[in-house]
């Protein structure tokens, strides 16, 4: 007996016209808009960054007052860690983590689509508030006093603190979600040694979401209630204490750059494995140094305060530490050139994205190194090197590996191939741009020249150089114009794809592009760690799965270490209530930023929408006695 | 490996050559082995990390300090500890509703659910009585401010705990029904355990560290 393939197709379609558009929950519909979205928020921070170059280009420039300056550099900031940094790793995870494990579906379908609205939203208020002229304008890390009561008059820095609660429930909500997605819903076999490598980025990812993000949010939750409630957390006058702040919001932020870092190393083992023609080298070693990664990225946290009074001792602690998170990510890099000088190499776009983080990281990294040492960053604290080395990681670590993602899935999320030629434009102009726009910097931040200043003048010296910077990030943005271009030429008139156009071994290449609503007709029982390539069946042992319903929507759960069968689980259908949920939470998020009395009455329409979105009706708990059958019990 | 791969062959699945047949699985099943009781876990790991970063914030606003608690007196006892007595008790019923969701006996479930809703109601009362007993204001002090927030948020953990107790009893009387019904029961259950034994540290906190330090 085969799968019905249109039965299926009926059963995990999401619903046609703009009310199932917004009811919908396949994974895959809501990652594509995750990814859409995030993007989109990347090109809105970039041309805030644009406009920051333009105004730096030459001395005493009169393009852009102090006042907006401000603005856009703590909305580029914010932007780009809150609103496309992390969020684009999720939904990246959200799109391609199932499809790699070889489910159904995701977990908690209708959690995560409640994930992305919410995360929608806020990042729409943001953009609103910036337009109405309230944007926040303490920097991205918002330090109190200056976005405290005292000092952060009106309500911007109130609108950052609830940006970050909008951002952060997501977070937190999709870490959940990829955490029982990869635990549970793996195909039969795929035991933990044999998840793809992006799959554990992301498990580690999430893992540390959950016990970094809850630091920020109680942060900006404290200093939202210092703005609005009087309470007195930061305040020295009435017992309280600026330097709290930093601890709370470093012991997130800095976890929070290796959440951007650790899915970009799971993206770039990918790709150079499927464009080296061979598996990774030294798997064993990749899992314990991201593991590895995870855990020393929590001891970091002090080496952003080292201009602060925390105790000598305790700084050459974190110094150490700061030192010894370069092990795990040479480990990497050396299992990563082993993989390139053993493979045939197919140079194709994704794969010079991949080199291009080489280069770019390794610099970036050095300087981290630099910077770990006290009398050092004390000496070049809050200048231009500091912008320069973090440009350094989080573009090099994390942008030029998903771009290369971007090109290697593309073909997976529309049914078309990318642009070979374009491509190469992108890459080079990006690459060229990039150090061009950055590598200067390095020699302004020795050179003296603050950070978060909006103008200096001619007899500091620093013209030519941030003209040369200017005309690096002008470059850039021509660069991301013509991926742009590429990608929307290409969605229409791009090579068709075949299921697997790379020839890679992982399972999301097993199914079309772009797969079937219900990812796998035939579901996928995993013998080896890349299945594609080396199926390893030993004769008579099975090779897929049967019996899982086709007229309902049904998964395959499986044991948490060996992904044994374990028993099937009913996934849920769609429906508009995570969509009403998170127009309710939105609407009791942006009025706690008025009167806290919103907390209260925002919170009615919260349960009344929860209830509606958990209550099962009649009809669906009928269709589920039918293929009802009772475990063992007691 | 043939028919009988043992890798395979559980809970009714069943290897027949190349096919791996999961028709005869259960539809749902109890504890660790539910992804819904991994999410509970995931929530677990969030809340118990903000209770943590706020006790964190509480002692050190202290090293910071010259005297705690800054210019208060400590919350007075009696309410605090009748209600550290009635969260434990509530961890009875609760294990018993527990119990009864897993042997799937909907009388008892209605009857154990019935009274846990009884002691959430209790609980509920008495922490608003404890908020008229802290002996001090939110906004006069950072101690003030953290004594607070503390307690908020653990009474916001009370609150959504009752809610969804009590929804869910609703269900259990009205239907409709099915066998993963009850797994959400014991779900629930393991939430409450967390609420009542992250009280705890708290009440320890709120309550004792502030007197001790003046012993």
């Amino acid at each position: 007996m085969t799968a019905d393939a249109a039965l299926l197709e009926r059963t995990w379609a999401d619903r046609p016209g703009f009310a199932g558009w917004l009811a919908a929950v396949d994974h895959k519909s809501i990652g594509k808009r995750f990814i859409v979205t995030a993007f989109c928020f990347f090109v809105a921070g970039g041309l805030l960054a644009a406009l920051m170059r333009a105004q730096l280009a030459r001395p005493d420039n009169k393009l852009v007052g102090p006042d907006l300056y401000n603005q856009l550099f703590t909305m580029h900031g914010s932007t780009m860690m809150f609103l496309f940094a992390v969020p684009v790793m999720e939904a990246m995870a959200v799109y391609l983590v199932p499809l790699m494990v070889g489910a159904r579906a995701i977990a908690f379908p209708r959690m995560n689509a409640y994930a992305y609205w919410i995360y929608l939203f806020g990042g729409l208020m943001l953009y609103v508030a910036f337009f109405l002229k309230v944007g926040p304008d303490a920097g991205w890390f918002s330090y109190v006093p200056l976005a405290g009561p005292e000092y952060g008059v009106g309500k911007r820095s109130d609108f950052w603190a609830q940006l970050i609660t909008f951002t952060e429930v997501s977070g937190l909500l999709v870490s959940i979600v990829i955490i029982t997605t990869i635990f549970k819903l793996r195909a039969p076999g795929m035991t933990l040694d044999r998840l793809p490598l992006f799959v554990w980025a992301m498990l580690v990812t999430s893992f540390m979401v959950l016990f970094a993000m809850p630091s920020v949010m109680l942060a900006s939750t404290m200093l939202i209630m210092d703005r609005l409630v009087g309470t007195q957390f930061y305040n020295p006058a009435a017992g309280g204490d600026a330097i709290l702040w930093q601890h709370l919001f470093w012991f997130f932020g800095h976890p929070e750059v290796y959440f951007i870092f650790i899915p970009g190393l799971g993206f770039l083992s990918m790709l150079i494995s499927t464009f080296s023609r061979r598996p990774v080298f030294g798997y064993p070693a990749m899992v314990l140094s991201l593991v590895a990664t995870g855990f020393l990225s929590f001891g970091l946290w002090v080496h952003h305060m080292f201009a602060t009074n925390v105790p000598e001792l305790g700084k050459s602690f974190f110094t150490a530490m700061s030192m010894m998170i370069a092990i795990p990510s040479a480990v990497q890099i050396f299992c990563w050139l082993a993989t390139l000088l053993t493979g045939r190499l197919n140079m194709k776009t994704p794969l010079l994205f991949a080199l291009g983080f080489f280069f770019i990281l390794v610099i970036g990294g050095l300087t981290g190194v630099l910077l770990g040492s006290v009398p050092l960053d004390l000496q070049v604290h809050d200048t231009y090197f500091v912008v320069a080395h973090l440009h350094y990681v989080l573009i090099g670590g994390a942008v030029f590996p998903l771009f290369g993602a971007w090109y290697y899935w593309f073909p997976k999320f529309t049914g078309r191939l990318m642009g070979e030629r374009l491509g190469r434009w992108n890459f080079w102009l990006f690459f060229v741009g990039f150090n061009v726009a950055f590598w200067p910097m390095h020699h302004l931040g020795l050179q003296g020249m603050p950070r978060r200043v909006y103008t200096y003048s001619a007899e500091m010296g620093w013209g030519t150089l941030n003209l040369i910077s200017t005309l690096g990030a002008f470059t850039i943005a021509a660069s991301v114009l013509l991926f742009v271009i590429n990608a929307v030429t290409s969605l229409r008139r791009g090579t068709p794809a075949s299921a697997n156009p790379w020839g890679a071994g992982t399972l999301e290449w097993a199914t079309a592009s772009p797969p079937p609503s219900c990812n796998f007709v035939e579901l996928p029982v995993v013998r080896a760690r890349d299945p594609l390539w080396d199926p390893a069946a030993e004769p008579g042992s099975p090779r897929r799965v049967q019996g899982l319903a086709e007229d309902t929507r049904e998964v395959l759960v499986t044991t948490l270490m060996e992904a044994r069968p374990d028993h099937r689980m009913a996934s849920p259908a769609p429906t508009p209530w995570p969509f009403w949920s998170a127009v309710a939470t939105a609407v009791m998020f942006v009025g706690s930023i008025f009167t806290p009395w919103a907390v209260v009455w925002g919170s009615i329409p919260i349960a009344i929408a929860v209830i509606a979105w958990f209550w099962p009706t009649r009809a669906e708990t009928r269709k589920s006695l039918e293929r009802e059958k009772q475990p063992a019990l007691p | 490996m043939s028919a009988a791969d043992p890798f395979f062959e559980r809970e009714g699945a069943r290897a027949l050559g190349e096919v791996l047949d999961v028709a005869q699985m259960p539809s749902y099943a109890y504890g660790d082995r539910s992804p819904m009781w991994w999410a509970t876990l995931g929530v677990i790991a969030i809340e118990g990390t903000v209770f943590a970063l706020m006790a964190f914030a509480y002692f050190y606003l202290w090293s910071q300090s010259q005297s705690w608690p800054q210019g208060a007196r400590p919350p007075k006892l009696t309410w605090g500890t009748l209600n550290t007595i009635i969260l434990l008790a509530s961890v009875l019923p609760n294990y018993w509703t527990k119990k009864a969701a897993e042997r799937q006996d909907l009388r008892q479930v209605r009857i154990g659910m019935t009274i846990c809703i009884v002691f959430a109601v209790a609980f509920i009362v008495v922490r608003g009585l404890e908020f008229g007993a802290l002996n001090c204001r939110w906004d006069t002090s950072a101690y003030g401010s953290a004594v607070w927030t503390m307690l908020g948020l653990h009474t916001t953990h009370l609150v959504t705990d009752f809610l969804d107790t009590l929804v869910l009893a609703v269900l259990m009387f009205t239907g409709p029904l099915e066998g993963r019904r009850f797994v959400d029961v014991s779900e629930n259950a393991v939430y409450w355990n967390f609420v009542v034994l992250a009280w705890l540290p708290i009440y320890a906190i709120l309550y004792w560290a502030p007197r001790l330090s003046h012993a």
